[in-house]
């Protein structure tokens, strides 16, 4: 009751500090100027695809209308122009994660992708019968199935970490699970299902003290907050460009380049050798040995300009702003009879799922759908975290630098007509 | 309200996936299915006793879904009961165009049983939704499976 009555108390008005002129950034969004059903969009939707500046949009026009060629290959004009953009971008990735080279950031097609390649090079050579990966019980999808893939192969072990009732990652039973047989422990940064933050500083400190390696799934955790990969001390982080408002097709795998050149190759071709004859091919050095064939070259340039971007406001301002629109619409969710939120840890990023007495999650989506206002429903490919909260189906807002509180009024507003609708 | 949204659902829609009926399970069941729309997780079981002649004598469905999934689980069980299995194909086809196409007329579509589809024709506010197509399908694609001796309908891949 203490939440309804404080999210009264909160203006709805207020949505830019000096550091931070919302309507500013929106300006820089073609998209949002998009009317839905006649209704304004309100995108909440970040979560799963972030929209995209025109800085990111007129760096890839540019690139295709002025100087697009393949990379690394020719010695032509654009060819070189091509390649320095290209190589650029993993410069401004590595500077956007601190890593200790360039050298480090290897281009994928997103964090799936990332994963893939952890579990294909990396486990499939360093992992045996009977050896551990923990994972924890608020995985997407993408960072449970790639495991459970190499435990078919190789017989490893998969440890779930639990989550109590909010929606916390137990960092007990997470200690009490790390044993000799412990060789790494892959977890979510930021939870995509529930917005929990993971005390990742926690889980690195704690398997390291056992040897163990430690990825970190940073798809929600980039775009609201800075991530330090040296402070963090973690062995590879992964992120996938679009929710960072890149393009798709584009994703990072960050790792430490000692393990990175001691992994073989992920996929062979083009693009990855120093040399090839029939009887032996000699395999570059990290990133480009695992970054077979032709790249996703104007994507990777994309997603450079996007990281210029949120650089350029500053992680500071935005998750200021977040965090304030996340409180607020927190508060007014509480606020509607028969509404409850699903994911409530100490600490959040600005994700707020939630589910309605007697209105099923999907009818939810298409009603305030038709008032412009795009959630995510569904299982939000966590499934092992719906069935842990007893609901088939949740809905979510997720948040953008964007987003302001009268989106949240148009989202609540929605669902009170949703309400009304099934007699609620 | 969005006038398209007041066809989606109606209070017939409404009533139907509020208080579903035929909401059990049949212990003697000739055939069952699971269905699974594994994007929004409905989930159902759709049970079928069949006569010697081959009619349905009973259909009964047990899960949890959107209203439009367990509203359209519930009025099938309401229209199937006493048809063939040809008829029950046959009014599953109609049912499908009616749902996809804007042009359909019960009564100009071959062998469709006007009056099933009479009632049915609640459903057809889903036309304007095309992503819920699948969520007013699946206790049809179910029923479809479990006549044909198969234990899993999945709307991915089914229209």
């Amino acid at each position: 009751m203490n939440q309804k009555s404080s999210a009264v108390k909160i203006a709805s008005g207020d949505n830019s500090t000096a550091a931070f002129d919302v309507e500013r950034i929106r300006a820089d969004f073609p998209i949002l100027k998009q009317k839905v059903y006649g209704h304004p969009l309100v995108y909440l939707d970040n979560g799963a695809s972030a929209q995209k500046p025109r800085a990111v949009i007129d760096a890839m026009s540019r690139a295709y209308e002025t100087y697009y060629s393949n990379v690394h290959r020719g010695v032509h004009w654009t060819s070189q122009r091509s390649t320095e953009a290209f190589e650029a971008s993993r410069g401004k990735v590595a500077r956007f994660l601190n890593a200790a080279s360039d050298n480090e950031i290897v281009f994928a097609r997103g964090a799936t992708e990332a994963i893939n390649l952890v579990a294909a090079a990396w486990g499939r050579n360093n992992l045996n019968a009977g050896e551990e990966v923990v994972i924890s019980h608020m995985e997407h999808h993408s960072n449970i199935v790639p495991w459970q893939m190499l435990r078919q192969e190789k017989g490893i072990v998969l440890k779930v970490v639990p989550i109590d009732d909010d929606g916390n990652f137990l960092l007990d039973e997470y200690r009490k699970m790390l044993g000799p047989r412990t060789r790494l422990v892959a977890v979510t940064h930021v939870s995509n299902a529930l917005g929990t933050v993971v005390p990742v500083a926690e889980v690195i400190r704690l398997a390291h003290a056992k040897g163990a390696l430690v990825l970190l799934d940073g798809c929600q955790a980039v775009p609201h907050m800075a991530v330090d990969v040296q402070a963090l001390g973690v062995d590879f982080y992964v992120f996938s460009g679009h929710k960072l408002y890149g393009p798709t097709g584009i994703g990072v795998l960050w790792g430490r380049e000692d393990l990175l050149n001691a992994m073989p190759p992920y996929q062979g071709g083009g693009d990855m050798i120093s040399s090839v004859t029939f009887a032996k091919t000699t395999f570059k050095k990290a990133p480009h040995r695992f970054e077979a064939g032709t790249p996703a070259i104007v994507e990777a340039i994309g997603l450079g300009a996007a990281v210029d971007y949120v650089q350029a406001i500053g992680f500071d301002a935005i998750s200021a702003h977040e965090h304030g629109v996340l409180q607020y619409a927190t508060g007014k969710l509480s606020g509607v009879e028969g509404l409850r939120i699903i994911g409530t840890a100490r600490d959040k990023a600005a994700i707020v799922s939630f589910v309605v007495d007697g209105i099923h999650a999907h009818d939810l989506g298409t009603i305030v759908d038709r008032a412009g206002v795009a959630v995510r429903v569904g299982h939000h490919c966590a499934q092992p975290v719906m069935e842990r909260f007893g609901v088939a189906a949740t809905a979510r807002a997720s948040f953008g630098l964007y987003n302001t509180r009268a989106e949240v009024d148009a989202l609540t507003d929605a669902l009170d007509e949703a309400r009304r609708f099934f007699g609620r | 309200m969005r006038d398209e949204l007041r066809d989606l659902y109606q209070e017939v829609i409404l009533d139907h996936g509020r208080s579903p009926r035929n909401f059990r399970s049949l212990p003697n069941a000739t055939c069952l299915a699971h269905g699974n729309n594994p994007i929004c997780g409905d989930m159902l079981v759709v049970y079928l006793d069949l006569d010697k002649a081959g009619r349905i004598a009973d259909v009964a469905f047990q899960g949890q879904g959107c209203a439009i999934s367990m509203a359209s689980a519930s009025m099938m069980t309401e229209v199937l009961k006493g048809k063939t299995l040809g008829e029950a194909n046959k009014l599953f086809e109609c049912f499908h165009d009616m749902c996809t196409r804007a042009d359909f007329d019960p009564a100009k579509a071959n062998g469709c049983d006007v009056d099933a589809m009479e009632r049915l024709s609640m459903l057809s506010g889903v036309r304007e939704f095309p992503i819920r197509v699948k969520c007013a399908t699946l206790a049809w694609h179910t029923m479809q499976a479990a006549v044909k001796g198969e234990q899993e309908a999945s709307t991915e891949g089914a229209p």
